[in-house]
C-alpha cells in the first residue's frame, strides 16, 4: 500500500540523474511490492473490514450496514464473555509460564552442555520435528495416554495406586493445558537457544574469577542476556494460546471456554458482526500485550 | 564450560531433556501403534491382534470423509504456499537490505501478520470475499490466508539471514566485471540456497497442517486438517488414528527430504 504512495514521490526526487541510478533507487520498492501488496490484501483489508462489519446490524440471515455500538455492549456488558476471557488469559498465563521454564532449561541445555555443534544440531532438530506435524494429530495423540481407558489410567490401576480411573486427566482444563504446552514449548526453546549460543563464553569465566557461584552467574550473568529470546518466545507462546479454539474445544471435550472458541460458535451462527467486535476486543488485548513486550525488546536486533 | 568434567548440574538437565524428548514423542507413538490395532480393536490399548485394517478403511469414502480428494487439496496448496513464500520472502529480504520508505511499517506489518490470532484472519478474508462476491475456495481465499502465515517466518529469516551477508564477496563478484545478475545468481544465490530451502520447508509444512485460517475460507471443499478436525467429533475407531499416522509420515519424509536437499547443497558448495 505505502509503495504505491510513495513511488511516484521518488521518482519526482531524483529526475535529474541518469537511468540506471533511478532504476536501482526503485528497486527495494519493487522488490517489496509482492509482500505489501499480499499482506495489504490478506492482513490489513481483512481486518478493516471486521472493524466495519462490528458496527453492523444483523439477523438469522444476514447482515446490514449500520453503525451500532449493540456489539460492542452485547460483548463487554455480558458475564460470560467477561468469564471466557478471564479463562483465556488464564491458560495464556500458566501455558506462557510453563514453557518458559521448560524452553529455557532445554535451551540451557542444549547451549552449554552439548560439546559439540554436530550434536546440538542432532537435538535441536530431535525437538523441531514433532512441531512440523499436524497440530491436531497431536492433540488426538493423548487420547489413548489420557483416556479413561489409557495409558496413565490403567497402569495406575493395574499398580493398585488409584482405586478407579482418574477422570480429570482427559477432557478437562489440565487435559488442555497439557497440550498447549506439548504444541507451543518449540516457540520458547527456539529464540532462547539462539540468544544463549550468543553468549559470549568468557563472560563466564569473568564472573567466576570475580568469585561468582553458579547460581549468580546464571541470575546474574545468563538470565539478563537471554531475555530478549525470552520475549520473542513469550509473544509467540501467548499469542497463540489467546488465539486458541482447537486445543481447548478438542482437549476440554466442550467443557471450557475461550474467546476464538466463541468467536467460532458466533461464526458457525452467521453472527459475524458478534464474532467481529469480539475479534476487535481481541486484538486490541492481543496487541496490548504485545506492543508490552516490544518494550523489554527491540527483535529488529535480535535476528 | 564446555571442557570441564561432567557435573551434576549436566546430568539433571540431560535427564530433564530426556523427558522432555518423551514427552514429545510419547504420543505420537501411542497411535503409531494404535493405528495397527486389530478390527475388532478400540480406541485405546491394549491392541486386539495387529491388522492392517484401518488403513485400508482410510481409502473407502464411507468410513472418513473424502480422504484423498483433501490430501490432494492439502498437498498441491502446500506446494503454492510454499513456491510464493520463497519467492516473495527472498524478494522482500533483498529490499531490506537497502533503505526504502515505508520499510520500517512493512517490516512491524510482518510482525503484525505473525501474532494477529488465525481465527480474526479467517474471520476476516471470509467476510470480505462475502461482501466483494467471490466464492472462497482452498486456492484463493484460504491460499492467501495461509501466506499471512508463513510469508512472516520466511521474511523474518530472510532478514537475519542478510543480517549475517558479508557484502565483501558481491563487491569482489563485481570487481571481477560480473553483471548486478551475475552477482546474484551466482554468488548470492548459491550462498543462502539452504536458508531457501528451510522457508520453503516451513511454507509447506505449516501450510499442509494450518485448520485454523482455513476454516472460514476453504469454500467447498475441506483441506486435510478440516478433514481431520471434522473427525475429532464423530469418528470414533482407530481410522483416526490411521489417517495420524499416514499424515505424520509423510510429515517426517517431508522434512527429511528437505534436510536431505539442504545437506546435499552445503556438500556440492563445500567441494567447488
Amino acid at each position: 500500500m505505502t509503495v504505491a504512495l510513495e513511488r511516484p514521490a521518488i521518482a519526482a526526487a531524483a529526475p535529474s540523474k541518469r537511468g540506471r541510478l533511478s532504476l536501482s533507487a526503485v528497486t527495494p520498492y519493487l522488490q517489496s511490492a509482492p509482500l505489501a501488496l499480499i499482506l495489504g490484501a490478506f492482513l490489513l483489508l481483512p481486518i478493516i473490514m471486521i472493524v466495519v462489519v462490528s458496527f453492523w446490524d444483523y439477523d438469522f440471515a444476514a447482515m446490514y450496514p449500520d453503525f451500532l455500538t449493540t456489539n460492542y455492549s452485547d460483548v463487554l456488558g455480558s458475564w460470560v464473555t467477561w468469564k471466557t476471557y478471564l479463562n483465556t488469559i488464564k491458560f495464556a498465563a500458566i501455558v506462557w509460564a510453563l514453557t518458559l521454564f521448560i524452553g529455557f532449561w532445554v535451551a540451557y541445555f542444549l547451549a552449554f552442555h552439548i560439546r559439540t555443534t554436530a550434536m546440538q544440531m542432532v537435538l535441536f532438530l530431535v525437538c523441531t520435528v514433532p512441531f512440523l506435524t499436524s497440530n491436531i494429530i497431536r492433540m488426538i495423540s493423548w487420547i489413548p495416554v489420557l483416556g479413561r481407558n489409557g495409558l496413565i489410567n490403567s497402569t495406575l490401576v493395574h499398580m493398585g495406586l488409584v482405586p478407579k480411573p482418574i477422570e480429570w486427566l482427559l477432557y478437562s482444563e489440565f487435559a488442555v493445558v497439557l497440550a498447549m504446552v506439548h504444541l507451543y514449548t518449540l516457540f520458547m526453546v527456539t529464540p532462547i537457544f539462539n540468544t544463549l549460543m550468543r553468549i559470549d563464553r568468557s563472560l563466564f569465566e569473568a564472573a567466576r574469577d570475580a568469585g561468582a557461584s553458579g547460581w549468580q552467574v546464571l541470575w546474574n550473568v545468563v538470565i539478563p542476556l537471554a531475555k530478549p529470546g525470552m520475549a520473542i518466545g513469550t509473544i509467540f507462546v501467548v499469542t497463540l494460546v489467546m488465539a486458541d479454539f482447537s486445543t481447548v474445544q478438542v482437549m476440554s471435550g466442550g467443557q471450557s471456554a475461550s474467546v476464538a472458541l466463541m468467536m467460532k460458535n458466533q461464526m458457525s451462527l452467521l453472527q459475524y458482526p458478534a464474532a467481529a467486535a469480539n475479534a476487535v476486543v481481541l486484538l486490541v488485548l492481543v496487541l496490548l500485550m504485545v506492543a508490552g513486550i516490544l518494550r523489554i525488546v527491540d527483535i529488529r536486533r535480535e535476528l | 564450560m564446555s571442557h570441564e568434567k561432567r557435573t551434576l548440574e549436566f546430568y539433571v538437565l540431560a535427564a530433564f531433556f530426556t523427558l522432555f524428548v518423551l514427552f514429545l514423542y510419547g504420543p505420537l507413538s501411542a497411535i503409531l501403534i494404535l493405528s495397527f490395532q486389530g478390527e475388532t480393536g478400540g480406541l485405546t490399548f491394549p491392541l486386539n491382534g495387529v491388522s492392517l485394517h484401518w488403513f485400508a478403511n482410510l481409502f473407502e469414502r464411507q468410513a472418513v470423509g473424502d480422504f484423498g480428494g483433501s490430501f490432494k487439496r492439502s498437498l498441491v496448496l502446500g506446494l503454492m504456499v510454499m513456491i510464493v513464500t520463497v519467492v516473495v520472502s527472498l524478494l522482500a529480504g533483498l529490499a531490506f537490505r537497502q533503505k526504502f520508505r515505508g520499510a520500517t511499517a512493512l517490516f512491524y506489518l510482518a510482525v503484525a501478520s505473525l501474532v494477529v490470532p488465525s481465527i480474526i484472519i479467517s474471520l476476516g478474508i471470509g467476510v470480505v470475499f462475502q461482501q466483494v462476491g467471490f466464492r472462497p475456495a482452498w486456492y484463493t481465499s484460504a491460499f492467501g490466508a495461509h501466506l499471512t502465515w508463513t510469508l512472516p517466518f520466511g521474511v523474518l529469516i530472510m532478514f537475519a539471514v542478510f543480517n549475517r551477508f558479508s557484502p565483501a564477496y558481491e563487491e569482489a563478484a563485481r570487481d571481477l566485471g560480473a553483471t548486478s545478475w551475475q552477482t546474484f545468481a551466482h554468488v548470492v544465490l548459491p550462498m543462502i540456497a539452504p536458508s531457501l530451502i528451510g522457508v520453503g520447508l516451513f511454507g509447506f509444512t505449516l501450510s499442509y497442517d494450518e485448520f485454523a485460517r482455513t476454516l472460514m475460507t476453504s469454500g467447498t471443499f475441506n483441506t486435510l486438517p478440516l478433514e481431520i478436525y471434522g473427525m475429532t467429533t464423530n469418528v470414533t475407531t482407530p481410522v483416526l488414528y490411521a489417517l495420524g499416522t499416514v499424515t505424520t509420515v509423510f510429515s517426517f519424509l517431508v522434512i527429511l527430504a528437505t534436510l536431505g536437499a539442504i545437506l546435499y547443497v552445503g556438500r556440492r558448495r563445500a567441494r567447488t
